[in-house]
């Protein structure tokens, strides 16, 4: 039995390899065809915008923390309105590893994933994106939601009137 | 005088012809190499640069001469810059006594398709082809690298385990065609070639021969996964290439040799015999990458048993039932 094993064994494989000769390679051939990608591919980075047209970063640094190759770098500003803002935000994409801790972080689904995986070029200070090149017109992959409408008191609405949200108690009432 | 002339530049031209061909033929051989394995394997192989990667070989060699000749510090500087060559040179100067076509007739004079007709030609090659072996070890030694020692250390000792067997089962084919020039040993296989006439002493010399060549299953002295690259693992730029060409020219070569001793050389029906000799040499190359595609390298043990325990007794007990079906022949 061991001989016979051991003789299939030697000989199955040329069989084998002589089959796959004759059979359609499996490979994509990238320039001219392209993968389908999944839906939710892990790539580019975009900071994206709320339903109202606003940036939706707020400037918190969740994400730069959260990100395991320190490739987010912001300094954080206030508007008028108490409204926080990234001054700058930058992302340097010669580190970057898709991970995507960052959009995980991020509080106000500001921060997301596409799937344009095509960044290569020869000079790396190309792939250093600053929020010009980051900021899209559009609300990624949630089209309702709305930071300040869930939180952030008294910027985008006075207190107590988002929905969800009851009115502030007024202390110096005896009612319930 | 102008006799003597003409039989020089007869030889230069068949050395020009012999340098040109193999060179060419082992350049094509790594793309051919690379594409049947890429097929075998569900992918394409090279087929970006020029019409289904024809120019690869170009690419290849500019690219090899344009990296860094890199030598490591501490490296036996003058044995690591030579052992290339030596791979490289052992490996051509076999074919100084392969003969490709019979005798040709022009102007009147007879010209061997041989560069030289040694009627030691067996004893020769063994020779030289065991020389091939101190580019690896040398290479190995020289790079004052641990990879690269165990590699060359590990093509020494494959050596001495099939060498003896490669020897031994030539003796077969020398008994049969009662002469050690392979002109003669062609001729001997005009009607029926060695292979069918000794089934046994082809097959361990087959086997042999892939030791020889340093390719799967015996590519024990590379080893990538092992050994990064074995005795080749310091070498950068063209050296490297100079090696790697060594593998391929080996690779044409024993594939002559292979025909020549045991396939019937240039012999066979219908088409002109240089065609022969160069279809049946590139069915053994064939046979060599399709092996590549399909077997496992060998464990170091495993190797030594097969040479030492299988292949030597085989050949001895082969070599005395030749004798003894020789003599019975009369
Ligand atoms: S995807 Fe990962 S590596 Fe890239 S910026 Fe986000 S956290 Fe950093
Ligand atoms: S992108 Fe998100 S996590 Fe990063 S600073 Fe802006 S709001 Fe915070």
């Amino acid at each position: 039995m061991h001989v016979i094993r051991g003789i299939r064994g030697t000989f199955q494989p040329f069989w084998v390899t002589l089959r796959n000769m004759f059979r359609k390679p499996v490979t994509i051939q990238y320039p001219e065809e392209k993968q389908q990608l999944p839906e939710r591919y892990r790539a580019r980075l975009i900071l994206t915008r709320d339903p109202d047209g606003a940036e939706r970063c707020v400037a918190c640094h969740l994400c730069s923390a959260a990100c395991p190759v320190d490739c987010i770098s912001m300094q954080a500003a206030e508007a008028e309105d108490g409204r926080r803002y990234g001054a700058w935000f930058r992302i340097n994409f010669t580190r970057c590893i898709f991970c995507g801790l960052c959009t995980e972080a991020c509080p106000t689904l500001a921060i997301q994933v596409t799937a344009d995986f095509e960044l290569a070029g020869r000079d790396p200070l190309k792939l250093v994106y600053e929020k010009e090149d980051l900021l899209v017109d559009h609300c990624g992959n949630n089209n309702s939601y709305n930071f300040y409408r869930q939180s952030g008191i008294g910027v985008a609405a006075p207190r107590g009137t988002n929905p969800g949200e009851t009115p502030p108690a007024d202390v110096k009432d005896l009612m319930p | 005088m102008s006799e003597m002339l003409v039989t020089l530049a007869l030889i230069l031209g068949k050395l020009l012809f012999i340098f040109g061909v193999v060179l060419f033929m082992a350049a094509y051989l790594v793309l051919a190499e690379r594409k049947i394995l890429g097929r075998m394997q569900l992918r394409y192989g090279p087929n970006r640069v020029g019409p289904f990667g024809l120019m690869q070989p170009l690419a290849d060699v500019i690219k090899l001469l344009t990296k860094e000749d890199f030598v490591p510090a501490r490296a036996d500087k003058w044995l690591f810059l030579i052992a290339p060559g030596i791979t490289a040179v052992t490996a051509l100067l076999v074919f100084a006594v392969i003969p490709f076509g019979p005798t040709l007739e022009i102007f009147g004079r007879q010209v061997p398709l041989v560069v030289v007709d040694l009627n030691i030609g067996v004893l020769y090659f063994l020779g030289v082809s065991s020389m091939a072996v101190y580019g690896v070890v040398l290479g190995g030694w020289a790079s004052n690298s641990k990879y690269s020692l165990l590699g060359g250390v590990r093509g020494l000792s494959q050596m001495v385990s099939y060498e003896l067997s490669l020897g031994l089962s030539l003796v077969p084919v020398i008994m049969m065609a009662r002469s050690f020039s392979l002109t003669d040993i062609v001729m001997a296989q005009q009607s029926i070639p060695f292979m069918l006439l000794n089934p046994v002493a082809f097959g361990v010399f087959f086997i042999c021969v892939l030791a020889e060549s340093n390719r799967i299953p015996f590519d024990l002295p590379e080893a990538e996964n092992e050994l990064v690259g074995g005795f080749h693992t310091e070498y950068s730029g063209m050296r490297f290439g100079l090696f790697f060409v060594g593998e391929y020219i080996n690779m044409v070569v024993l594939g002559s040799l292979v025909t020549v001793f045991f396939l019937g050389g240039w012999h066979g029906p219908w088409l002109p015999p240089l065609l022969w000799f160069l279809f049946k040499v590139l069915a053994v190359c064939a046979m060599f990458i399709w092996i590549r595609a399909s077997m496992p390298r060998l464990r170091y043990d495993q190797l030594m048993n097969l040479g030492w325990k299988i292949l030597l007794p085989l050949s001895l007990v082969n070599i005395l039932v030749t004798g003894a079906v020789l003599l019975g022949l009369g």
